[in-house]
């Protein structure tokens, strides 16, 4: 019986090693998912390294929406991917991450925004992801507490209609993936910043770290907001520039929107959780920032126009406001792989507002390449070097709620 | 965190009357390699910390200017018109 009452760790703490054969910079969501990928691998020296707590940057400030309907024929097959592997989860890492697929809706209320959905249901078919057009009838049937706005400003032409996208709680997904690699006998090492990364010529030897100097095999970067200054400690330039992205959600209230909903003209999103409060979200902050400080500016923005579409919220309170960093690239795209010219160097990065819902599929194939050498078909659009052969990847129109930076 | 600029035509402004416009870099000459332009238009410091960048002035006097802002705090120390930037 007093075992119920007891705590159990859901994983160990160790002492840091002098050397593991693969150290990965970051333990958020993607450090994590990497680490488990690689222990199902049967690579299992491995530490995991995090200047905060785990899962305490970007993974915990993302507002946890799931889907695929991207628009390229790179992006779309690998959010496809992740989405299924999300879809059994719970199940592989015996973690309730009370996924809800409740339907998630892109909005259009110009011509142009018509158009761009439209497309990307005809490619999203393509690609075997479920999406497709709906008139403003039938989201008025599926959504009966949105303001379709007909006769109004900006009125709801069209969605794009996307029924497995959906919610997860994602501190489930950071846990269940640190104990989950855990289990398999991966360390993990909160409070332990990365301060130097140490080169022999061209190849990378170890990190430098607060409790001291770690020799590695493998060095994998997955620092989201923080890319440029881990990269930086290995003399890398990126293509990236962090923008603080900002969300609040409000008191809880019965249940009254069961349905993911994005505008990209009037840059908001908004759905409701489990618990009753409804979370919304927007653009990236036009100007650079590592500040995770939230705006006014911006919770004046959102709310004005999260009203023109769910005007029942009017006289309901705001609870928290908050602010996470977006790794953007200039292709709205990630970047996974080698840097040129640089062994046993890997970065995952350039996950701007998208991460969270690839965090499965990456981290495994991020885990594949670092066993095998070769980097996986799905991620090869993804490479750093893309940006010097002319090949960008442009996914700026399913970006959410046209964050645009 | 918002901030203000001091814009050295129209005093402190909001940062919501400003357009950014990337971080300080030296221009290559026209006929230099692509890889130097590839640097140039994609690649960045992304420094956490001190930066010198543009910023456009688009709902004042329509100037561009430099500031030098602390991009942790948000702290804007100068700015400055590119004329005066030493």
């Amino acid at each position: 019986m007093l075992q119920l009452f007891q705590k159990k760790r859901m994983w160990r703490k160790s002492p840091l090693k002098r050397h593991y054969d693969v150290i990965i910079v970051g333990a958020g969501v993607h450090g994590l998912a990497t680490a488990y990928y690689l222990g199902k691998l049967g690579i299992t020296n491995v530490a995991v390294l995090d200047k905060g707590y785990i899962g305490g940057g970007a993974s915990a400030r993302s507002t946890a929406i799931l889907r695929a309907n991207y628009l390229t024929s790179q992006g779309i097959p690998f959010f496809r991917e992740s989405l299924k592997l999300y879809g059994d989860l719970a199940q592989e890492l015996d973690y309730n991450m009370l996924f809800t697929r409740s339907g998630r809706f892109d909005l259009g209320h110009t011509e142009s925004a018509v158009f761009g959905l439209r497309m990307r249901s005809q490619f999203n078919q393509m690609h075997g992801v479920d999406s497709r057009l709906i008139g403003p009838d039938e989201i008025k049937k599926l959504i009966p507490v949105l303001d379709i706005r007909q006769g109004k400003h900006l009125p709801v032409m069209a969605a794009l209609y996307h029924p497995p996208g959906g919610v997860i709680r994602h501190d489930a997904v950071v846990w269940g993936y640190a104990r989950g690699a855990d289990r398999m006998g991966t360390e993990i090492h909160p409070f332990t910043e990365v301060i130097g990364i140490k080169k022999n010529d061209n190849k990378i030897i170890g990190v430098e770290t607060t409790h001291g100097f770690i020799s590695a095999g493998s060095v994998v970067s997955a620092t989201a907001g923080w890319s440029s200054t881990v990269a930086a400690l290995a003399d890398v330039n990126l293509p990236i520039v962090t923008h603080p992205l900002q969300a609040f959600v409000t008191e809880p209230l019965k249940p009254y929107i069961d349905a993911t909903i994005s505008s990209a003209n009037l840059h908001v999103y908004a759905y409701q959780t489990d618990r009753g409060e409804v979370v919304i979200g927007g653009g990236v902050n036009h100007y650079p920032s590592y500040s995770q400080r939230s705006t006014l500016d911006m919770l004046e923005t959102l709310s004005g126009h999260v009203l023109e579409l769910l005007p029942a919220l009017r006289d309901v309170n705001v609870m928290r406001q908050w602010a996470g960093l977006c790794d953007m690239t200039p292709d709205y795209a990630p970047i996974m792989g080698k840097v040129d010219g640089l062994d046993d160097f890997f970065i995952s990065c350039g996950w701007g507002t998208w991460g969270f819902k690839a965090a499965p599929i990456a981290g495994k194939c991020m885990a594949e390449m670092i066993f095998t050498g070769r980097v996986p078909e799905l991620i090869q659009p993804f490479s750093l070097s893309r940006f010097r052969e002319g090949k960008l990847v442009n996914e700026r129109a399913s970006a959410p709620a046209g964050a645009i930076h | 965190m918002a901030f203000l600029l001091n814009c050295p035509n129209c005093g402190e402004r909001n940062v919501g009357e400003f357009r950014f416009g990337g971080e300080l870099k030296v221009r290559p000459e026209p006929n230099s390699s692509r890889d130097a332009w590839t640097d140039y238009i994609y690649f960045h410091r992304n420094v956490a910390g001190d930066q010198s960048e543009w910023w456009y002035h688009s709902f004042g006097c329509r100037k561009w200017m430099v500031a030098l802002r602390n991009t942790v705090t948000n702290e804007v120390k100068d700015v400055l018109f590119p004329e005066d930037v030493s």
